[in-house]
């Protein structure tokens, strides 16, 4: 099993076949032979191999010639012994003939040396890992049957949405942990300013049942209207479960939200409405000093805000875990876009799931302590969260260990909200104008020289911000003059001197 | 005719109808419970049910008396050094601390079926952890002096109803080399008794006829304490952590592992399917248990702890060692649960192990999440019914009645106390 370094004297298992060589040849004869060994010992500290060895087997064994014809054609199946995977010096040696045969053992397995048989193209078939990953998913779907949960509930998911520039880095992201969700899901996604291509071109990547509801009014520009807007939304959808009569459990999935998918097991426990922990990162886009400063100062307070149920020892529900903007109070973000952190109102939609039947007009079992939809809303309510659409918010379930696990995150990360962006981030037709950015080197072009324009310390750090976009146009536009007479250069060089004044 | 109007006839006629009226129906209904017994007996087989061998129970089937040696051939060892506690050589200890408290064992040692010879030869450690094996046969032959000269039961049949436990790479033959201990062969003072060891390779030197084949010690609170809950989905399709090359013993390749595991690395690491490498994560358990294949290749030696873990934490054993013995192979089905792949098809390893059906692995899955068989392959402290304690007990049971012929006659010896490598001869 295991061996200990160096511990016992003689660890060489065939050093018998050279004696046994030895004494099988004649004593008048064993000077020159000795001679010639001695000799090829030289040669061996010479060449940095064991050339003696190799040579006896080859000259001095006429019985064994017929094992090398025999094993020529194991030669390209048995490669050299690992001298390539070992990181120490010892050089590449040519293939060793086959093994001397082992000592006796009765058994047709021996001790000694054997080849390593190494496929000629020891590279995965792609036919095989295809196999594998079917083998591993009717797997996990059998473990989900024995000891998942049993009776899953399909799951409806209410995203609200706009098109922006964004979009489509969060709606990709929900897509794809939805499509992980292993219960049969229907994904309610409603659009601000109506149906747009931008996300239905989103959605049609998925190969989720996807309803795809119109909103006919555009989202506003301050954070503050945003999250009331939402929650219109949000009831919009609701509205369409309770028409439809879906069945199911509903997550409120905001597109920004990153979630785990120990959520979406943790949610089939949920009787009637259950509420959960979301972890907050708010903090602020921009990478400047005012926000290491927020950053510092939210470390000190606490590792990570959390919204959520509290219980008591019991387990029961008592009270929420709400989110302090108290810090936040004067670099909160007002419009999308703004640089400063993004505050979540007191209590996101996003702790919370219900079940579908609490929406429904009439529902076996439906407690009385559930406002019925029609009433929410309608003569101008603000619905905060979905406490509102209870009478009696202490019948609330607590999830994930009572609140102890955080199962999602609340995000929000915007671009400014008049920022442009290709539609469906397809650029047809291709440019005209390529300018590689700084750091790619072109392939001829002249060593470039940062910061020959700078005149004195103190406008250091401007200069060397807008001249890092005007450098390299007018390195290259140089450069272009020179190589390209098209009406290209002429452009670029109209660009760059404009740039210039 | 006469005895037809033989009045008793005449009853017993009636009776003879009367008991075939009523009896009938009774033995069918007999035998049909027993066969809807048998029926759900074996549906519970195809459930899981690895077989009854499992579930047989030592207790009443043997007697087995301890031999009190002075605490210098045992308890002095684990006191100087208490990592024998831990490595997977501890059978030995935890088989006399089992026995000693066991209701198999008799103070009586007239009444004794078998005779245990507390010692613990596999705990002399170097100074990283691996056992010397030195000093092992003088330690053997020592205790056998003492209990030959202080019991006349070892004199009786020269050891014949004596077991032991030798749980090292090699078993008696008390070497970790390979040739060596095919050279030394099997301990010549313990030709005649049982020996129960880890190590089992048909037609090997170091197995002789009779010799038990044990699973290796794993620390069975080690390995509860990483428990994952079973619907973790497994999503690694092959998992190995262990050596791949031995640098220091074998730093040219091809004697380790009869070039096994060198031909594994060099063919698999690129292969997205297979996780291996020498590199040991503080989360190996866990690993396993989110694997589906656990490969279990040999080593210097054939055996080793990995299948115990493997079967613990319900991955499926892919053994590559050629003419492996695998413990308690009369109570574990090691065919249905483990996949057993020839050392030359390694490099076919991936085609082999995607072209087994589904449904072949769900049935292999299945039977390894039986608690009867994790049950039987541990050590489990404090001991449970169907441990690896009773299944080494079972197979010690099924080897009674000893035949009359291992009684000695007085003055006849058979044993050669000379016998062996002079160092072996010295005192301990």
């Amino acid at each position: 099993m295991k061996q200990m370094a160096g511990q016992h004297p003689n660890r060489r298992p065939y050093s018998a076949a050279v004696p046994g060589e030895a004494a099988a040849l004649r004593p008048p004869s064993f000077l020159f032979w000795s001679a010639v060994h001695v000799l090829c010992c030289l040669v061996s500290a010479a060449l940095g191999f064991r050339f003696s060895r190799l040579l006896f087997l080859l000259l001095f064994s006429p019985a064994s010639h017929h094992h090398h014809l025999h094993h020529d054609h194991h030669l390209h199946l048995l490669r050299q012994p690992p001298a390539a995977v070992i990181p120490s010096p010892p050089p590449p040696r040519p293939d060793l003939p086959p093994p001397p045969p082992p000592p006796a053992v009765a058994g047709r397995v021996g001790v000694g040396r054997h080849g390593i048989r190494v496929r000629p193209w020891p590279h995965p078939d792609p036919a095989e890992v295809a196999r594998a990953h079917e083998i591993l998913v009717r797997l996990q779907q059998e473990q989900r049957l024995r000891y998942g949960v049993k009776d899953p509930r399909p799951v409806i998911v209410v995203t609200p949405t706009y098109a922006r520039t964004f979009q489509a880095l969060h709606l990709t992201g929900l897509l794809h942990s939805l499509m992980l969700v292993p219960y049969p899901l229907t994904w309610l996604v409603v659009e601000a300013g109506g149906v747009s291509n931008e996300t239905a071109s989103l959605l049609a990547r998925s190969s989720l049942p996807v309803v795809h509801l119109p909103f006919h009014e555009d989202m506003p520009v301050l954070w503050n209207d945003r999250h009331r807007f939402e929650a219109r939304m949000r009831l919009r959808a609701l509205r369409v479960i309770r028409e439809r009569r879906l069945d199911g459990i509903v997550v409120f999935a905001d597109d920004s939200n990153v979630h785990t998918m120990e959520l979406f097991d943790e949610i089939q426990k949920v009787q009637w409405m259950g509420a959960l922990s979301v972890g907050i990162l708010a903090h602020s886009a921009a990478p400047d000093a005012t926000a290491k400063r927020q950053q510092r100062a939210s470390e000190e307070t606490s590792p990570l805000p959390i919204q959520g149920p509290a219980c008591n020892s019991a387990g029961q529900l008592i009270g929420w875990h709400t989110f302090n903007s108290l810090p936040y109070a004067k670099k909160a973000a007002t419009f999308v876009g703004d640089g400063v952190t993004v505050l979540p109102t007191k209590l996101e939609w996003a702790g919370f799931v219900l079940n579908s039947r609490l929406l429904w007009k009439e529902a076996e079992g439906k407690p009385n302590w559930a406002r019925d939809l029609d009433e929410v809303g309608i003569s101008g309510e603000e619905i905060e969260s979905p406490l509102d659409l209870l009478k009696d918010a202490s019948s609330v379930e607590p999830l994930g260990i009572c609140g102890k696990k955080v199962l999602l995150w609340w995000l929000r990360a915007e671009a400014r909200y008049d920022s442009k962006f290709p539609t469906r981030w397809v650029i047809d037709p291709p440019l005209e104008i390529v300018v590689p950015a700084k750091r790619t080197p072109w392939p001829d072009a002249p060593p470039d020289l940062p910061y020959q324009r700078i005149e004195y310390e103190g406008s250091h750090v401007e200069k060397r911000v807008s001249k890092k976009v005007r450098s390299s146009r007018s390195k290259r536009s140089s450069h272009n003059k020179k190589k390209h007479e098209t009406h290209v250069d002429t452009q670029v060089s109209d660009m760059s001197s404009a740039q210039e004044k | 005719m006469l005895w037809r109007s033989f009045p008793p006839y005449q009853i017993m006629k009636k009776g003879i109808w009367f008991f075939s009226i009523v009896l009938c129906p009774y033995l069918l209904l007999q035998q049909t419970n027993g066969q809807t017994l048998e029926q759900s007996h074996q549906i519970g087989n195809i459930e899981g049910n690895v077989g009854d061998v499992l579930e047989d129970d030592p207790v009443g089937s043997l007697k087995v008396f301890v031999y009190e040696l002075p605490s210098k051939y045992n308890e002095d060892l684990v006191e100087k050094d208490p990592r024998c506690l831990t490595h997977m050589f501890a059978a030995e200890i935890f088989m006399h601390r089992f026995l000693l408290s066991s209701p198999v064992r008799t103070l009586d040692p007239e009444k004794a079926d078998w005779f245990y010879v507390p010692v613990y030869s596999t705990c002399h450690l170097t100074k990283s952890g691996l056992p010397l094996p030195f000093r092992s046969p003088q330690m053997v032959r020592s205790a056998i002096q003492q209990i030959a000269s202080n019991w006349p039961y070892w004199n009786r049949t020269e050891g014949a109803d004596h077991f032991f436990v030798v749980p090292h790479d090699f078993g008696a033959c008390f070497h970790y080399q390979e040739e060596i201990a095919i050279k030394r062969g099997i301990m010549p003072l313990l030709q005649r008794a049982t020996l129960i060891q880890t190590f089992g390779q048909k037609n090997h030197v170091c197995l002789k006829e009779g010799s038990i084949v044990i699973t290796p010690y794993a620390s069975p609170q080690r390995m509860q304490a990483h428990l994952l809950p079973p619907y973790i989905p497994r999503t690694i399709f092959v998992y190995f952590r262990g050596l791949l090359h031995d640098g220091i013993n074998d730093p040219e390749g091809c004697h380790y592992a009869r070039g096994a595991r060198a031909s594994l690395w060099l063919n698999f690491k690129n292969n997205p399917l297979f996780d291996i490498s020498t590199y040991h994560p503080t989360t190996y358990y866990e690993d396993m248990q989110r694997a589906v294949f656990c490969l279990c290749p040999l080593g210097w030696a054939p055996w080793s702890p990995r299948l115990v873990e493997a079967v613990i934490f319900g991955c499926i054993p892919v053994i590559i060692a050629d003419d492996i013995v695998l413990p308690f192979a009369d109570a574990i089905p090691w065919e249905d649960i483990a996949v057993f792949v020839a050392e030359n098809n390694v490099p076919k390893l991936d085609t082999i192990l995607t072209s087994m059906p589904t449904e072949v692995i769900l049935r292999k899955q299945k039977l390894l999440a039986n608690p009867l068989t994790k049950q039987a392959v541990t050590f489990s402290e404090p001991a449970q019914p169907g441990d690896a304690f009773h299944q080494l007990l079972n197979g010690l049971a099924r080897k009674l009645p000893h035949d009359g012929s291992i009684y000695l006659k007085p003055g006849e010896k058979i044993l050669n106390w000379t016998a062996g490598p002079v160092e072996d001869l010295n005192p301990w």
